[in-house]
Parts: structure tokens; sequence; C-alpha cells
């Protein structure tokens, strides 16, 4: 065949392509796609709520309610000085929003086989969307916790928010970016092997107990902290806390262990997302 | 040649049939400890040595062969072929939904494909706000929308209930509002399935003529249908289809007859290879002559009985079976009957039997699709295309003039002329 290819194609299809094939500037242009997203989940989910936005926080204060009733009163699990209360809240608020975002990212091909199976988009729009619109529930919770915090320190309680309290965004960025790279690390896998879904569940309550929510770090003995340095989650809840509670045993270190560790893990399930998303459609 | 494109170039997509992979993570573990120890895969089939070997058993299943074509800027091109030719997976693959096995395509420009209309819309969202989110999907950015928002709401002609949620809109409704965003896309190839076939007659022909008008702006457009009348009337050249190859490219008109000589040709009737795991599977039809011989060619005078026969897996109440027939143009009539319930609702075989009488169809090429149905509620079974058959004239009055479209049926109107009665 007479080639001549000097023609500008805009792009070409072709059967799988390298391990780093990853547009991203496609998905840049399809910006308005991922706000439309997030429009709808955001939009749809108060329309099939009686209670709608309510739910955003009733969820974290039952939550941190119950721990305290179990963890600090029952268990007498010391909690750094700090009133338990505000304690489990800031945990639980960080720790919500990081797991739903992992859960909700984490069946994206499964329940979007229907819109992938017909049309063609960026298939990270769809994570991105669901990290977004986590988002929103997050600084409805937030507020409420920011709401309690200054009750306590009004009254008079012995917490201190300190210049840590400029992490916090990156703190955000982080624990989106952790969320979504787990769950597009899930969702890849759960295309082929399907019980992973079911060991999602109680991994992501696993997950919580091995990360400082319901304790504190300085708990766990000195000899064993490298270990829960190496879940990134630990780091971020412990930075959290100690910006706005004033008390803790974060390190520097710990930090960065959890910055490697979340790049790290976004990095491969992008990787394996782009994978996958291209042949997902026949074996769903 | 810098006018082309699309150029697909030894297109290939292989389906593996039955499981792809164990399946679950424990066997693939097992079977990766396994060769690592060197021992056998305790989950490889007995005597397939490795994995290339199993490989090239026949459950694999070639849906594209080979397939190599150009299109041009412009041009209109329609895409036949029976059911499992590989129209559908070609589209899939032009509009990126699924990747080719092996083989490329170059696309020259922004393809929009539409193998569904009101893809991704959202129930509880409305009208106005399910056209920027299906627009975005199908890959406008929100100005455009904005720029072509009046004219969508004309188009589909909803503009009094363009803020109430589409949960509340009408089939109709909401299709031609689907259509409309679709519509007013503005790729500069357009890649449509058969998503014609829905909406009302007048819509219809809205969609044809917008069609039309976008390949008039100098846009391409691939089109996949089994109407071989919105073929015609829209594309000037086609490919032809079979078991994943191309048979043949070239004009429109001449591809449709040779499709259509093709099916009757081969046509002894239909047979599916697969046991029908649908409630009420149709697993055979055939046309039946006089003698009772399964035939495809009757003469005009001659009745025509359809076989179907079918698997009923689960007795429904109220399930029909229907017969649509049509020539190359259009659906010239349908007919159907109850399955009537059977007392001891075991699955069963069953053969349905409707007779087309003689002296009715005129000399025409017709393709029978069925249907088993719950009226108004759901399709359990459909076959496209399920048999074809030629009625050539037998000796009628219009055989001297071939060719002139006389209507579709013979009816024997009992004509009389009297003298007129004089005192009126």
């Amino acid at each position: 065949m007479p080639d001549n290819d000097n023609t500008n194609w805009t792009m070409e299809i072709r059967s799988r392509s390298g391990w780093f094939d990853i547009n991203l500037s496609e998905l840049w242009r399809y910006r308005d796609l991922i706000l439309l997203f997030v429009r709808r989940d955001f939009v749809a989910y108060y329309k099939q709520t009686i209670l709608g936005p309510l739910w955003f926080l009733l969820q974290p204060l039952f939550t941190t309610v119950v721990f305290t009733i179990i963890f600090s009163r029952i268990a007498q699990i010391p909690t750094d000085g700090l009133p338990p209360f505000l304690f489990y809240m800031s945990g639980t608020v960080a720790w919500t929003y990081f797991a739903s975002c992992m859960t909700q990212t984490s069946n994206t091909f499964i329940t979007n086989a229907g819109i992938f199976g017909k049309v063609y988009f960026p298939r990270l729009v769809v994570p991105i969307a669901v990290v977004i619109s986590n988002l929103i529930a997050f600084a409805i919770q937030f507020g409420l916790f920011l709401a309690f915090l200054c009750y306590f320190y009004l009254t008079g309680a012995d917490i201190h928010p300190n210049g840590w309290l400029l992490l916090v965004p990156l703190l955000l960025v982080q624990m989106a970016a952790l969320g979504l790279g787990m769950g597009i690390l899930i969702s890849s896998m759960t295309t082929k092997y399907r019980d992973l879904a079911f060991a999602l569940g109680f991994g992501v309550q696993l997950w919580m107990y091995a990360t400082p929510i319901v304790y504190p770090l300085s708990q766990i003995p000195a000899q064993w902290q490298w270990l829960f340095a190496l879940n990134p989650m630990t780091a971020i809840i412990e930075t959290f806390r100690y910006a706005f509670l004033g008390s803790g045993a974060i390190q520097l270190w710990m930090l960065g262990v959890s910055f490697a560790m979340t790049i790290l893990i976004l990095a491969v399930g992008i990787v394996l997302f782009s994978r996958v998303e291209k042949t997902f459609m026949d074996t769903i | 040649m810098s006018d082309v494109v699309i150029r697909v170039e030894n297109l290939c997509k292989e389906y593996r049939l039955g499981t792809i992979s164990h399946g679950t993570l424990y066997r693939d573990i097992q079977s990766g400890w396994a060769k690592l120890r060197g021992t056998e895969d305790p989950n490889a089939r007995i005597g397939a040595v490795n994995r290339e070997q199993l490989n090239n058993t026949n459950d694999r299943f070639c849906a594209l062969k080979d397939v190599s074509f150009d299109v041009r800027q412009g041009e209109i091109v329609g895409i036949i072929g029976r059911n499992g030719a590989g129209k559908s997976t070609l589209l899939k693959i032009i509009s990126r939904v699924t990747a080719p096995t092996s083989g490329t395509i170059k696309i020259k420009g922004r393809v929009a494909s539409l193998l569904e209309v009101g893809t991704g819309f959202h129930p509880e969202l409305t009208g106005r706000e399910n056209i920027f989110l299906n627009g975005a999907i199908l890959g406008m950015h929100k100005g455009e929308i904005e720029q072509k928002f009046d004219e969508i709401v004309a188009f589909s002609e909803i503009d009094k209930f363009i803020d109430t949620p589409v949960k509340r809109y009408s089939s109709g409704m909401y299709v031609r509002l689907a259509f409309a965003v679709a519509a007013h896309l503005d790729p500069e190839i357009l890649v449509v399935d058969e998503v014609l076939a829905v909406g009302d007659a007048q819509f219809q022909k809205k969609c044809m003529g917008k069609m039309g008008d976008v390949a008039k702006e100098g846009r391409t457009v691939v089109f996949v249908s089994h109407q071989m009348g919105s073929i015609a009337q829209l594309c000037k050249s086609a490919i032809l289809l079979k078991e994943g190859r191309i048979i043949r490219k070239g004009l429109a008109s001449d591809i449709i007859i040779q499709y259509i000589n093709d099916m009757v040709g081969n046509s002894q009737g239909f047979k599916v290879a697969l046991s029908g795991n649908k409630d009420i599977a149709i697993m055979k039809a055939e046309a039946i002559n006089e003698d009772g011989n399964p035939v495809s060619l009757f003469t005009h005078t001659q009745p025509i009985t359809i076989a179907i026969t079918c698997r009923i897996n689960k007795w429904i109440r109220g399930a029909e079976i229907r017969i649509f027939v049509r020539d190359s143009r259009r659906n010239v009539f349908t007919t159907d009957t109850e399955i009537v319930i059977d007392t001891n609702c075991k699955p069963e075989m069953v053969v349905a039997k409707a007779v087309i009488p003689g002296n009715f169809l005129r000399p025409e090429i017709y393709f029978l699709t069925l249907v088993t149905y719950i009226p108004n509620q759901l399709t359990i079974d459909l076959i496209q295309d399920a048999l074809s058959i030629k009625i050539i004239d037998g000796g009628s009055k219009y055989a001297a003039s071939e060719g002139v479209d006389y209507g579709c049926v013979f009816v024997d109107c009992a004509w009389t002329i009297e003298p007129a009665s004089t005192n009126k």
C-alpha cells in the first residue's frame, strides 16, 4: 500500500499501547464534563433523600458520639490529653473523606459499564468527579468540626491550633490523591477479579483500625512506629489532628514517607487504569 | 490522498468465548504458584501444554478479520451486513469504546459517536441539565452547548418542559431531546448506529434530514443500519460485511442489491447456533411452501407458511410472537399471536406457524424480523431479518411492467361497475 502518511492524523487507534500511554491533555479537554458529573452526583443525591445535606452532618456526629462512648468512656483509651470528642471527630471527618473517595471510585468500571459501552471519553473523568463531589460532603463535615472546635476553644479546652494548619490544604489533596489512587487500582482489578469488591468492605474497616483514629499514635511503642509510618493515612490523620488541636506524635519523616507512598499508589493506579480502560468492555 | 479522514488498516477483533481468565484471584494465584514451582497448573485444561495451545482451541471468535478501508472527507458511508457480521464491533472500535486486537485506525478530525441516544441521561436532572451533561459526554464544551442551546431546544420541540426532570417525560420526548443534543454535535466525523429507529415518523424524517445536512456541510458520516431504505436514501457508498470480512465496498445502490440477493440466495432459514437462554427464545425459523419444503423463493400466488421454533424456558402470561414483514424500504405489515399458557408449564419447544396467503404480497424481496415480547412491556427475544423471502411474479397482469411501483400488496377490492342510477 503506498503509504503517504505525512498527513496529520489527529488520532490513531491501535491495540494495546505501552504502559505509559496516559493522555492528560485529553483529560483537561473534558474538564467541563468533570464538573457536570460533580453537579449531577450532587443534585441526584439531594433529590433522592429526604434529609438531604443533613445526612452529611449526622453521619460524623453519630460516629463521633459512638467512638467517644466506646473507646474513651468504656475502653478508656487516652487521647493525648485532648477532649475525646474533638479527637475522634477530627479523625472521623478526615477518614470519611478518604474512605468514601476510595470506595466510590473502586467500582468505576462496573457501575458505569452502561455509559462506557456506548461512548468514549477519558475514563478517568468519572473517578476524578467522584473525588471532587466528595469534597462537598467533606466541606460540610469540616464545617461541623470547625464549629465544635470553636466551641471547645472558647470554653477553654486545652487545644492549640498552630502553624501546621498551612499544611491542611496539602493534606486534603493528598487524601484525594490517595483515595483516587487506591480506588482506581481496585476498580482496574475488579474487572478481572470480582471477589475484590467483597474484600473492600471490610478492608476499609480494617484499614481504619490500622490508622490512628480511635487511638493516638503516641500509644504505639516506638519500635513499631515505622510500621505505622508505612500506612500513608497515619501521617495524614496525625498531622491533621496536630494542626488543629496541637497535640500528637507526628514527625516530618513520616509525612515524607506518606507523601511518597501516595505518589506511588496514584501512579500505579493511573497506569493500571489506563491499561484496563481500553479493553475492559470485552471482559465485563 | 489527503482527503482521507478515516483509514482502517488490517483491523482484527477477537473475542474469547467463555471465561477470559480464571476469574478469581485465588485461582490466578494458584496457577502462578504452580508455575513458579514448576508443577502442573491445577487450573489448566488436561493435556494442554501451555497457554498458546490453550488459546488455539476454538473458543475464540473473530468478530472482525483483516478489515481495511478508507473513508474520504464528506462521504456518507453505510455499513451493511447481517446479524453478527461485525458492524457493531467496527463502530465500537471507531468510537474507541473498545480496542482492536490488531491493526490500526487513523482518524483525522474530531469523532462523535452515537451508538445510543441519551447516553448518560439522568432521570432526576431537568431537560436543561441533561442537555449539558449529555453534550459534554459526547465531547462538547460548555461554551459550545450554550451557543447551541436554543437550537437544541427548538429541534426537540419540548421547550415547555425544559426545566422538568426527564423522569417525567414521555419516552417520545426523551428520545427527541436526546437526539436533538446528538444532532447538534459539530464533529468532523459522525459515527451513527441504528438510532433512527426511534421516535415517531415525523421526527424520524427530521432526523434523516439533519443527517443529510451534516454531510452537505462537508462532514463525514459512518452509518450502520438494517433499514436498506435509510441507507439508500442517505449514503452514496457502502461497505458490505459478512462474518467479519469486507465482501465488497462501492456504490451504495450496488451494495444493497448484492446484500439483498445474498440474503435470499443463502437463506434457507434461520437457526441459532447457541442454545437460547432467553425466556422465550427463537431457535429456528423457516418459510415453507405448499409442499412442506423450506424454501426462500415463492410465486405471488403461493401461500407462505412461516414456521418459528421457540424454546419456552419460562411460560409468561400474555407473551406474544410477532413477525414484522418488510421490504427494502419499510415495514409492509406485522402479524402476531399470543402464546397460550400450557397447563404443565414445563420448558418446551414449540412451533408457531403463520400463513401469509397467496395473491397478497407483490413480487419483491421481503425480510422477516421475529420478536417474542410482552406487549407494551418488554422484548424477550429479537432476531432482525431472521428470514428473507423473494416473491416472483407468477403471472400477474402487472408482470409485463416490472419495476413500476404498484404498491406492496394485491387486494381484491370487489370492484363493480354498474349503470349510475338516474334518480339521484
